[in-house]
């Protein structure tokens, strides 16, 4: 086999479509993969992973026959529905909620998938990500994607020094604009197409009916209360509610209550007024550093605690090699455990760790 | 390596249809004289194949795919003995193409008729005991392959049919994969209906023909004009229809010399492979088998990925246990033979043709050993 062969993560979408088009047209040795993910049994989907339909096989082989780059398609159904779905599952049945973007790149997409790439002989896997690695000092960086609305580094802050090596994200230092422009140029037909899903694995979008079918066991009604301790009304089971969340919580009064916090411990839901939601600090857990190296010293940084969120200034403070605290320079919304909560100094993403 | 799946169409075939797409494109239904040189090609055509069959020209149906003739013998022959009310139940076998189980089955769901799938031994046989056993006062039809697509089996269909024929049963015989290597006298042979599929021997794909001996097949699945003879509406495709005829004539022709020299090749292969791959087996029978099959099972491999595998460093093949939406579910055929799953989810079709050489076969013996050692290593 020929040095140097790249494997392409395909979706059938616009950015990894163009990602494969970059390289083979940089002149690499390039070939395709798609994976095969686990799917609800719905009627919708037709028990179909909207990131994997037939539609979008369809479409990525079409693209990988117009770039002339042989294209396979992996099972990863059972791996995919180990890590992701149960870890899922399991998180939002401990009252938390889970990220399974982050698992499924960690343990599929940079696990599965590029063992697999490697043993068919490819040295390094590119992915259509908005996220851009760099070489500083001997270590490899991982930096935002140069178009802010579409930066991806959030989802990617798991990964490791080993993995970025072997990783290309050709799209990263392009706008979403532009690459819709150089599909259009490789005469590519996907530059229309809809970004991937997340919760790509529920047969509609309703992760709470997907919990009620898939851990009713989980739902296990209970007292909703503010901080005081005032019982307001009663919820159905914790994991059917979001930090945040204000429709739907079943309660009313003079001001919009939020969902402030959910206590696993004595199955309470815990509701608040908008002006009562801010918190400054944080703690994550199984923190990532993306560097390797553990850091002793407080450190100043911008951290992001949803994928949507923007960085916000904070210290952070290492309290053992993979946890840290966070300490945000004023009062932030809906900090949610389970999310990642992510470390920034300027473009370059440091890692991460989820919260607890 | 996959002629099994498919074959390049003959140079001689690819000319001897041009003629039928923009100049003599006459609709041989037509009275004028355009549709009549049409008609004449398609009798010639009729003609050639009917000889190589020995069977009466309006024996022959053609029709777009080996799949459509099993799904017309099938379907046909059932709902003529639902009219009759002369029976209710077929027998096919375990390892058959799904052209056939997947009829078999929607006649069994959709229309009320009792299916019997017949057991294979160990190397894919079907046995004449086990026919006997399964025929039924209201059996009308038994349908085995003659050779099997993945396996390379040949059955044993003379002997089947003397016994379907003892107690009155019609016998259709899927000869999709064998046509381009075994004898397709019908009368030798004892069948009642063939499937044929041209792109197996060199030809077109989209073109097929079902054999149906005289007044057999009395029913169409397919209604509409009354081409055919009414058994198969449709306008006939002159020049895939010329192209199957003459691909046949070809392979017919240069058989036995062709199969010899792949049963050389062939040979060499297994042996090879057997011998330098430790964990690997043969499937089917070692001697009874399609001169250009060779079949095996790798313990501990992914057979979608060995395909994979061999695909980057140019080597087309396929599995049982392969699809390419990526599935990894062994094949009915290797599950009928009781291949334990560690083995059958680790099979390998590789199927040579008239043009295959000594260096192909090098390259195979060169690197498949190599992906699979590959392969393992990498599991541990």
């Amino acid at each position: 086999m020929t040095q140097g062969r790249i494997a392409v993560a395909m979706s059938g979408g616009v950015d990894s479509s163009v990602a494969a088009a970059l390289l083979s047209s940089q002149g690499h040795d390039v070939f395709g993969l798609m994976l095969r993910l686990w799917s609800e049994p719905g009627q919708d989907s037709n028990g179909q992973n909207r990131c994997c339909s037939p539609e979008s096989v369809t479409r990525a082989r079409q693209v990988a026959a117009i770039l002339d780059i042989p294209f396979y398609v992996i099972d990863a159904r059972d791996e995919f529905h180990k890590n992701v779905v149960e870890f899922f599952i399991d998180k939002y049945s401990s009252g938390v909620t889970p990220n399974p973007c982050l698992e499924c790149n960690r343990n599929i997409r940079w696990g599965h998938l590029m063992s697999k790439a490697l043993s068919m002989g490819a040295t390094q896997l590119a992915t259509g990500h908005y996220a851009r690695i760099k070489k500083n000092k001997g270590k490899w960086q991982l930096l935002r994607g140069c178009d802010s609305n579409k930066d991806q580094s959030y989802a990617l802050s798991m990964l490791g020094q080993s993995e970025l090596e072997r990783t290309l994200f050709p799209v990263g230092q392009h706008t979403k604009t532009e690459i819709r422009s150089l599909a259009n140029d490789f005469g590519l037909p996907v530059a229309q197409r809809q970004d991937s899903q997340d919760l790509c694995f529920l047969a509609d979008k309703d992760y709470r009916r997907f919990m009620q079918e898939y851990a009713p066991q989980s739902l296990e009604p209970g007292p909703i209360m503010n901080s005081c301790g005032e019982t307001l009304g009663q919820h159905k089971g914790l994991p059917l509610y979001t930090i945040g969340q204000r429709k739907g919580i079943g309660v009313s009064a003079s001001e919009p209550l939020y969902v402030l916090s959910k206590n696993k411990a004595d199955n309470t839901l815990i509701v608040e007024k908008r002006s009562r939601l801010g918190k400054k600090h944080l703690k994550a857990t199984k923190v990532n550093w993306i560097s390797g190296d553990t850091t002793q010293n407080k450190i100043r940084a911008g951290v992001q605690i949803r994928y949507t969120a923007n960085a916000v200034s904070a210290w952070i403070t290492p309290i053992n090699n993979s946890k840290v605290e966070v300490e945000f320079d004023h009062q932030i919304n809906d900090i949610t455990p389970g999310q990642a909560a992510v470390f920034y100094q300027d473009s370059v993403c440091l890692g991460g760790g989820l919260i607890e | 390596m996959d002629h099994a799946a498919t074959t390049p169409v003959d140079t001689a075939v690819v000319a001897a249809m041009l003629p039928f797409f923009s100049n003599e494109y006459g609709n041989p239904s037509s009275i004028h004289h355009w549709g009549q040189r049409a008609d004449h090609a398609v009798t010639s055509a009729r003609e050639d194949l009917a000889n190589i069959l020995n069977c009466d020209l309006d024996e022959i149906i053609f029709t777009s795919c080996g799949s459509e003739s099993d799904n017309l013998a099938l379907r046909g022959i059932a709902l003529a003995a639902r009219e009759r009310a002369h029976g209710n139940h077929i027998i096919v076998s375990s390892i058959e193409h799904p052209a056939i189980l997947g009829t078999a089955q929607h006649l069994l769901k959709y229309h009320g008729f009792d299916v019997t799938i017949l057991p294979v031994d160990q190397h894919g046989f079907t046995s004449a005991e086990d026919l006997r056993n399964a025929i039924q006062s209201d059996t009308f039809l038994v349908s085995i392959m003659y050779a099997n697509n993945e396996i390379g089996v040949i059955q044993p269909i003379i002997e089947l049919a003397e016994i379907a024929h003892e107690y009155d049963v019609l016998f259709h015989t899927d000869a999709v994969q064998a046509a381009g290597q075994l004898p397709l006298n019908v009368h030798e042979l004892g069948v009642d209906l063939m499937s044929l599929s041209a792109h197996k021997f060199y030809g077109p794909k989209g073109v097929g023909l079902l054999y149906a001996r005289r007044d057999t097949l009395t029913h169409s699945h397919q209604t509409g004009g009354s081409q055919e003879n009414g058994l198969r509406a449709g306008t006939l495709n002159v020049p895939l229809i010329v192209g199957m005829a003459t691909a046949l004539k070809i392979v017919t022709a240069s058989r036995s010399q062709d199969n010899s020299k792949m049963r050389i090749l062939r040979n060499k292969l297994i042996k090879s492979i057997l011998d330098t791959i430790p964990e690997s087996h043969l499937t089917g029978h070692s001697t009874c088998r399609l001169p250009n099959n060779a079949s095996f099972v790798f313990k501990g491999i992914d057979g979608n990925e060995l395909i994979i595998h061999l695909d980057l460093s140019n080597i087309a093949a396929s599995s049982g246990s392969a699809c390419k939406t990526g599935n990894p579910e062994p094949s009915n055929v290797l599950r009928a033979l009781a291949i334990p799953p560690q083995l059958s989810n680790g099979s390998l079709r590789l199927s040579i043709g008239r043009h295959t050489n000594d260096s192909d076969i090098e390259y195979v013996q060169q690197v498949l050993p190599t992906v699979i050692s590959n392969m393992r290593d990498n599991l541990q």
